[in-house]
């Protein structure tokens, strides 16, 4: 009854591997082991002991050196697929495994499965055109460079050694009728098949040729299988993951409900320590039979995004494991959010009106000199962040990036001018999430309302003017990667509501609305001859634009309603 | 980096063990069970003084954690920690007269331990006030996680510095022996920290937290380091510079992306904040024997006095590690 055959590499855990390898007994197969040559022979003999009650179902091939990405696993395969070739007639299928690998259904299941196809062979076995399945740069050159050094312990030699044949374009031939293909080494293969490979005339010629392949254990199977298969199944029946850095993505008792939901026949790695996975899986549950096809696609999912996580990172997040030098595309911050300069100057209720618009969190000015002004001016805000000024600006990109990956999920809105703490400002123009809003020379208004000395007027004056111009130029620059949208003073005043629209619909995305209220500005009654007083002082306040002297900016009125006369 | 800093940083090294030790001369073997120790075994260091009350919780969570023996040096307990320790089955213990200040604040004698007992093995070195949370620490022990760097060729790990606090006053609820000190103090700044770089050891420098808005609001730089790399896989030759902050060869303190992924990382959660708090901050400050002149317990000893809580509106309660995750404070990297 045995049509299914085992040959199992071992090199470690080995009383998990004698667990495994008693279940595969127990389900009628039997298996040939082979166990590294790296191990002590105390271990090998203690192990091989405690199989003597087995040993009309367990034998063991001879040992080979498998070192990782050497020939010797393709060696040992094929000694230990021979014997269990010669020493177990009815055997049809040879399941290939390792000493970690773990069967999740029991072997009945395996059994009706692959007596339902008798003829089919499962092997990954893909060309290395169509797969991105590299390590170290290397794809079909692993076919055509010479590889003496180990990758993993002589790194440096081997790397140099690609080099060096790469710029003596020194290339080997590939044997004749063979197309490299790769995939998974864990396969499983008819004895018509698998006794053609062995069997092969040339095979001399291919062993010699793959011996000098890198990672041979990876194609050795998956080529030749083309040139004897009638029928491949190119794909593995062990689910099997692999990595970033190429390591096989490890199995742990927490992986219990989805293993058992993949249908998949046999899973690798699993943790030596992992108790309940082998205490679940290797218990003689009688299960009814399933006939599912195995389905890793939710574990593929969870691997995809662990990936994802190493090489990719959350955006915008910076913390103790991720610090780029530079983000991707562009963005400083994780979310979009939006900075107004120059309106809390000229509208009374500015914040108060945009929040309700938008919907958004609309603070004040966060990078006000005296505190951070927090929407409803809290002491604390999102994430624990403190209004101090001074633990702001000792890193005041962090602030910003700190507060934008606390609130993700809300739109953040804030207040910002030359009145401000600077330190930030070129890093809002580096931002792609940045969307910045200006009215220029709006600096002017609360000067202009002030009850100071002219003279402190003009200095100041001067001076906001100097930081402010400065930033535009810095917002201007090709370099800027914001959404940016500058409006003078005057242009503003003149059209306030059409600016206020474009401002909504750019922040909220949308344009079928149109505003109904607006915020109140402020009295700009002599705003015009307050600037024509700077100008007479030799400071002359360029950024707002051609402001008229004479009072062309009466405070907006409110829109008076049509009166309507209703008829019965 | 050029040979000339990287002889410099060599020298230095050299120094720091050199000095380990002579300073360990100063230990005196308590209680030395060493021998029990197997190839693979997870080992923790550990110093303290008068810390009686903390330690059976201690060893109750990192036992569970999967720690397999415990190195403790006592510098002069006078509460019967020392006695308590000596008797526990897996626990090896030195103490010590010393100055604990001019031996590095311990380190030096943790290093000259690491140096004689820790090659070869992976060594969680932590505070009796920190403990150690690491991704699916809920369901895979440590050596889950040790023998998958193992497997990625990590050397070491990093866990930023979590401080927890209760709501209320920290006096407010006494601590009680073999209690889990979470359940008093579960809450913690969830996005308050700033990072920079350091440029000679290659350290990321975390500062922030409740420590940083409460008692150094007017002096930001000279907020505690929040920043740890408490696991190692321990050869004779590393050695720590400052703290568990970093380790020399520097090759260590990567345990962060530059590209914009995310390794693997912790968090310790410090159990600073609780009611034996106060009476330890002025025991410090009387001593002098901490960081800076004391400086940090003088802040908090001031702090304190005006100010005595720590909590606020914004503060979040810790539920477990998937939710430290989430928040960006500790990540799984590529560890599924």
């Amino acid at each position: 009854m045995s049509t299914v055959g085992v040959v199992i590499l071992v090199h470690t855990a080995f009383d998990r591997a004698e667990q495994v390898i008693r279940h595969w007994v127990q389900g009628g197969c039997p298996v040939v082991v082979h166990v590294d040559t790296n191990v002590p022979d105390e271990t090998f003999n203690a192990f091989e002991a405690a199989l003597e009650d087995q040993k009309l179902m367990v034998r063991f091939s001879k040992r080979h050196r498998c070192e990782w990405g050497t020939w010797g696993m393709v060696a040992a395969t094929q000694d230990a697929a021979e014997m269990l070739l010669t020493r177990f007639p009815d055997v049809r299928h040879v399941y290939l495994a390792s000493g970690a690998c773990l069967p999740l259904r029991p072997i009945e299941e395996l059994r009706s499965y692959l007596d339902g196809r008798p003829r089919i062979d499962f092997i990954e076995s893909a060309t290395t055109a169509d797969v991105p399945w590299t390590v170290g740069g290397l794809d079909h050159e692993r076919f055509t460079l010479r590889f003496p050094f180990a990758w993993k312990k002589q790194r440096r030699l081997f790397d140099y050694y690609v080099r060096l044949q790469r710029t003596v374009r020194y290339r080997r031939k590939i044997p004749d009728g063979l197309v490299p293909h790769m995939g998974s080494q864990w396969w499983c293969l008819t004895r018509q098949t698998l006794s053609a490979i062995l069997q092969d005339p040339d095979r001399r010629t291919y062993d010699a040729y793959f011996k000098r392949v890198w990672i041979p254990d990876e194609s050795y199977f998956q080529t030749l299988v083309r040139l004897y298969s009638q029928n491949i199944e190119s794909r593995s029946l062990t689910l099997s993951k692999f990595d970033f850095q190429g390591k096989p993505h490890i199995f742990y008792d927490d992986h219990l409900q989805l293993l058992r939901r993949s249908d998949c026949f046999v899973a690798r790695k699993v943790w030596p320590r992992a108790e309940r996975l082998y205490a679940t899986f290797l218990s003689k549950d009688p299960a009814t039979l399933k006939a599912a096809e195995p389905n890793p696609g939710k574990i593929d999912r969870i691997f995809a995004k662990a990936v994802d996580r190493r090489t990719l990172g959350r955006p915008g997040l910076y913390m103790q494991s991720r610090w780029p030098w530079q983000e991707r595309d562009n963005a400083v911050t994780a979310y979009p959010f939006s900075v107004f300069e120059g309106f809390t100057e000229l509208f009374e209720n500015f914040e108060y009106w945009l929040a309700k618009e938008t919907a958004a969190r609309v603070h004040g000015h966060l990078f006000h000199p005296d505190r951070v002004m927090f929407d409803g001016r809290q002491e604390y805000f999102q994430g624990a962040m403190s209004d101090n000024a001074t633990l702001r600006d000792y890193r005041p990109q962090m602030f910003l990036t700190n507060l934008i990956w606390n609130t993700r999920g809300e739109r953040q809105a804030f207040q910002f001018g030359p009145a401000d703490a600077q330190k930030i400002a070129p890093i809002l123009g580096r931002d792609r999430n940045a969307q910045i809003f200006v009215i220029s020379g709006a600096w002017a208004v609360p000067l202009f309302l002030s009850n100071r000395n002219f003279a402190d007027i003009r200095v100041e004056a001067a001076r906001l003017q100097r930081i402010e111009n400065t930033h535009l130029q810095d917002l201007r620059s090709p370099m800027t990667k914001a959404q940016v949208r500058i409006w003078t003073m005057a242009d503003f005043v003149d059209s306030p509501m059409e600016v206020l629209q474009t401002v909504v619909d750019q922040m909220t995305g949308t344009s079928v609305r149109r505003l109904t209220e607006a915020p109140r500005m402020v009295d700009l009654q002599g705003f015009g001859q307050f600037l024509q007083n700077l100008k007479n002082q030799g400071m002359h306040p360029y950024l707002m634009g051609d402001f008229p002297l004479e009072n062309a900016m009466p405070a907006p009125k409110l829109k008076v309603r049509k009166p309507y006369l209703v008829r019965k | 980096m050029g040979w000339i800093t990287s002889y410099r940083l060599r020298l230095r090294r050299k120094r720091f063990k050199l000095r380990a030790r002579r300073k360990g001369l100063q230990l005196r073997s308590v209680r030395n069970r060493t021998n029990q120790i197997k190839p693979g075994q997870i080992l923790l260091f550990c110093t303290l003084r008068n810390e009686d009350v903390r330690l059976p919780y201690f060893l109750r969570y990192y036992r569970d954690l999967g720690v397999d023996h415990f190195f403790f040096v006592d510098n002069g307990s006078d509460d019967g920690g020392a006695e308590y320790l000596a008797d526990q089955p897996d626990v090896s213990l030195w103490s010590t007269k010393g100055s604990y200040k001019s031996a590095r604040f311990g380190m030096d004698w943790l290093t000259h331990l690491q140096m004689k007992y820790a090659d070869g093995h992976w060594t969680l070195t932590v505070d009796v006030d920190e403990f150690f949370i690491f991704p699916f620490c809920d369901t895979r022990p440590v050596a889950a996680l040790t023998d998958w760097l193992d497997s990625s060729n990590i050397r070491s790990f990093g866990a930023i510095m979590l401080d927890m606090y209760p709501k209320g006053k920290i006096s407010d609820i006494p601590y009680q022996r073999g209690t889990n000190p979470l359940d008093i103090a579960p809450w913690f700044d969830a996005g308050n920290y700033m990072i920079s770089r350091n440029p000679g050891y290659l350290n990321l420098w975390i500062q922030g937290g409740p420590r940083a808005r409460k008692f150094f609001t007017d002096r930001p730089k000279k907020a505690p380091a929040l920043n740890k790399i408490p696991l190692v896989k321990w050869s004779s030759s590393y050695t720590y510079i400052s703290s568990t902050h970093m380790l020399l060869p520097r090759g260590l303190n990567l345990v962060y992306d530059t590209a914009g992924g995310e390794k693997a990382s912790g968090v310790l959660l410090h159990m600073k904040f609780l009611d034996t708090f106060g009476a330890k901050a002025k025991e410090e400050m009387a001593r002098g024997e901490h960081y800076a002149q004391s400086a940090e317990y003088q802040a908090y000893v001031d702090g304190l006095k005006d100010s005595p809580e720590l909590w606020c509106k914004w503060s979040e309660k810790y539920i477990n590690w998937r939710q430290l995750e989430i928040l960006g404070i500790m990540s799984k990297g590529n560890w599924a």
